[in-house]
């Protein structure tokens, strides 16, 4: 569809951003509309859909597409194939653009003329922008823009993405092209480019950064000093692992205030609603169902936040890509991909966090992979559970004079979730995926550079937004539902037992214990693990009900000394094996569940995760019930 | 095994793949000859083109990874690319003149 060339401000034009990896092309879409972009899906895929609205100086209004970063149109994966279709026009919900604008990083054209090479193929008007323009210009780059548009055959233009008034030139220079170029669109006559094309391609872009371009002898030493250290085979790692401890005590500790802040409002909010309103279903299910449905999602928040801030401000700054270098042959080895360690490592905190992380990693299988081991790294919730289980059960002796048995059971529990996890992506790569295998690792490493605060903040506000949009919905409707299951049906009158042992959720215990009792289990058990699906660490909470503790979290104490006149050694053993592997976690599934964009692996997960538990915890109870725990 | 060709100056050329890191050369060849990843010989030959290696261009290996010597970060002309020694072995390089 072409878009008839008039000026008239009922007619919004459609623009489209192309452009390779790294060329500053969302820091300069961000820049061009603002905040007035949405972002959402491509219907049918998982792929990120970026939109916004820009006024022209000459009172245009443009719509302006960010398409997925690629170095051609050949489609290799499905962000790719969606910068490929929307070009070519062939995505029905999309538009195709009246103009597609090639983003390029002025400091390193190679790659983005080749691409410009092709593009031109598709008969599209077609321009291209410049971007860091001034950290060109501050290395002594010069860029003779008149003869690279003349041997290019289309409109350049320079653009500073990061800087105030960095995009005006950008912006006249659209009002120009729309006046003149936009009528006619050429023929199309792009196709997936052979060897031999790729290569008489990239030799005409070299032929003309010959011709246009003059590099200055002394290149850019700021990247190449600072990558002397961060690349370094030692040095590099030690870094690492010094910025990795940062951002994992940041994530586990600077959120506790603000989560704790949270939680106390909620619960207070929770409390003012318990005696705003009269006794009964309706104050039950608005302070257990939604108050504290709500509020178990929000909590997250803090954390999510300062996970994204860090993995935004690292990529900006173009260290993610040396992180995956560094990490490839570790990660490599597991079978999984050297940006898999940020997420991973943030699924100790909270696999929520960790399983939106895995967006850095381009290759779906990779990234599926990712997501589907996250869970089993220990994440925050499962600690009180531990530390319960542990202090009720395990003696506080010293084994080989120096170390603490219970540090040493801790430790055992972080490492059984580490190995599972890494076992299971060996598996995955090398009897799921056997077919098709990890694609070779093959990555740009940009030059160093400062992050635009602005940009990364609209990436966090982002983030934060998709979260509280997405996963809010489908968490708050299984925390309604886990209420249902512990509120009903209601206790007969003139009961003495707690209310919840009345509840589907202890017919569901009752239920199941012929199936867990094999693992040790015994019926109240099964029912702290219905609410336990809200969050881990309500199991606790739940246990103390069961067992008729008065006082809630705040009792742990009380409900470990209860415990431990109530199970066997054998049957704790086995509870705390269980919570390494169980998919314990409704919010976790929820989010596995938007992230794939599929019921299905939300449900592989949840399967093999529940094998692995039941297996594990089996053999657990009866290992120690032979030793005598029994 | 890649096959070796000999350049006209002389000098024969070398998988980057074996190359030890600091070595600067000139591309002479990409071929590829085995599958790797999965990826059939011609896609793997593309993604090496579509990130700037063609004959011609000037390689030197920066930095390598701790572990055997994997994977390789390679200046190539303006831009550095970082990749595994095992998709380098299909690119054919001539040492620089000392």
């Amino acid at each position: 569809m072409t878009t008839v060339a008039t000026t008239g401000p009922a007619t919004p034009w459609h623009f489209a951003l192309v452009g390779t990896p790294n060329s500053g092309k969302t820091a300069l879409f961000n820049a061009l509309t603002g905040s007035r972009q949405k972002v959402a899906n491509y219907p049918g895929v998982t792929v990120e859909r970026k939109a916004g609205l820009l006024l022209t100086p000459a009172g245009r209004s443009v719509n302006l597409i960010d398409l997925p970063g690629t170095y051609s149109l050949r489609g290799r994966s499905p962000d790719e194939e969606i910068t490929r279709d929307v070009v070519l026009g062939r995505v029905a919900s999309e538009t195709t653009p009246d103009l597609v604008m090639c983003v390029a990083d002025a400091t390193n054209l190679r790659l983005s003329l080749r691409l410009v090479i092709e593009l031109k193929r598709v008969g599209r008007p077609l321009m291209l922008v410049l971007n860091m323009f001034d950290i060109a210009q501050r290395r002594g780059i010069t860029i003779d823009l008149e003869r690279m548009s003349a041997e290019l055959g289309i409109p350049v233009v320079t653009a500073v993405a990061v800087r105030r008034n960095g995009t005006g030139d950008l912006l006249r220079r659209m009002d120009e092209v729309a006046d003149s170029h936009l009528a006619a669109p050429g023929e199309n006559t792009w196709h997936p480019p052979s060897a031999s094309e790729l290569r008489a391609a990239q030799r005409e872009a070299d032929r003309i950064i010959a011709a246009a371009v003059s590099m200055p002898s002394r290149p850019d030493t700021l990247t190449a000093r600072l990558d002397a250290v961060l690349l370094h085979p030692v040095a590099g790692l030690v870094v690492l692992l010094a910025l990795l401890f940062v951002m994992f005590q940041a994530v586990f500790s600077w959120a506790k205030p603000l989560m704790d802040v949270i939680q106390a409002g909620f619960d207070t909010l929770g409390v003012l609603a318990h005696d705003a309103l009269p006794e009964g279903l309706l104050q039950s299910f608005i302070q257990n169902g939604v108050i504290s449905g709500v509020g178990s999602v929000i909590v997250f928040l803090p954390q999510i936040l300062i996970l994204f801030l860090f993995i935004l401000l690292l990529e900006d700054l173009g260290y993610m890509a040396r992180a995956a270098f560094l990490m490839d042959k570790i990660m490599g080895s597991a079978g999984l991909h050297g940006r898999a360690f940020i997420p991973l490592l943030s699924s100790f905190a909270c696999a929520i966090p960790g399983i939106m992380a895995t967006r850095v990693i381009d290759n779906r299988r990779d990234r599926l992979t990712t997501i589907l081991v996250a869970p089993l790294m220990t994440c925050s919730a499962r600690i009180p559970v531990y530390t319960l289980i542990i202090s009720a059960f395990i003696p506080a002796r010293h084994v080989w004079g120096f170390v603490n048995l219970q540090g040493l059971v801790m430790f055992g529990l972080y490492g059984a979730g580490i190995a599972s996890a890494l076992g299971v992506s060996f598996v995955a790569k090398h009897f799921v995926w056997r077919e098709h295998e990890t694609p070779p690792f093959m990555l740009e490493l940009p030059d160093y550079k400062l992050p635009r605060l602005r940009s990364v903040a609209m990436g966090v506000y982002q983030r934060a937004k998709m979260f509280l949009h997405r996963a809010g919905t489908t968490i708050f409707s299984m925390m309604v539902l886990i209420w249902f299951l512990a509120s009903f049906p209601r206790p007969p009158a003139g009961a003495t037992d707690p209310a919840i042992n009345y509840s589907l959720a202890a017919m569901i215990g009752h239920a199941l214990e012929p199936v867990l009792s094999p693992v040790g289990f015994n019926w109240q058990i099964n029912v702290a693990l219905i609410p336990g699906m809200a969050a881990r660490e309500v199991a606790v909470a739940a246990l103390g009900t069961v067992y008729a503790i008065e006082g809630g979290k705040e009792a742990a104490a009380q409900i470990g000394e209860a415990l431990a006149g109530k199970w066997s050694l054998a049957t704790a053993l086995a509870v705390l094996v269980w919570y390494i592997f169980a998919p314990q976690c409704a919010s976790t599934l929820a989010v596995i569940k938007r992230e794939t964009g599929s019921w299905k692996w939300m449900v592989v997960t949840f399967a093999y995760m529940l094998a692995l538990a039941y297996l594990a915890s089996f053999i657990t109870f009866h290992v120690a019930v032979a030793m005598g725990a029994g | 095994m890649s096959e070796r060709r000999q350049p006209p100056n002389g000098h024969a050329s070398l998988p980057l793949g074996q190359a030890p890191c600091g070595f600067r050369g000139r591309i002479d060849a990409i071929t590829v000859s085995q599958e790797s990843g999965g990826l059939p010989v011609g896609e793997i030959e593309n993604r090496l083109l579509e990130l700037g290696f063609v004959e011609g261009a000037h390689v030197e290996i920066l930095h390598e990874g701790a572990f055997a010597r994997d994977p390789i970060a390679v200046r190539l002309n303006n831009a550095t690319i970082a990749l595994r020694r095992r998709e380098a072995m299909a690119i054919l390089a001539t040492a620089d003149q000392a």
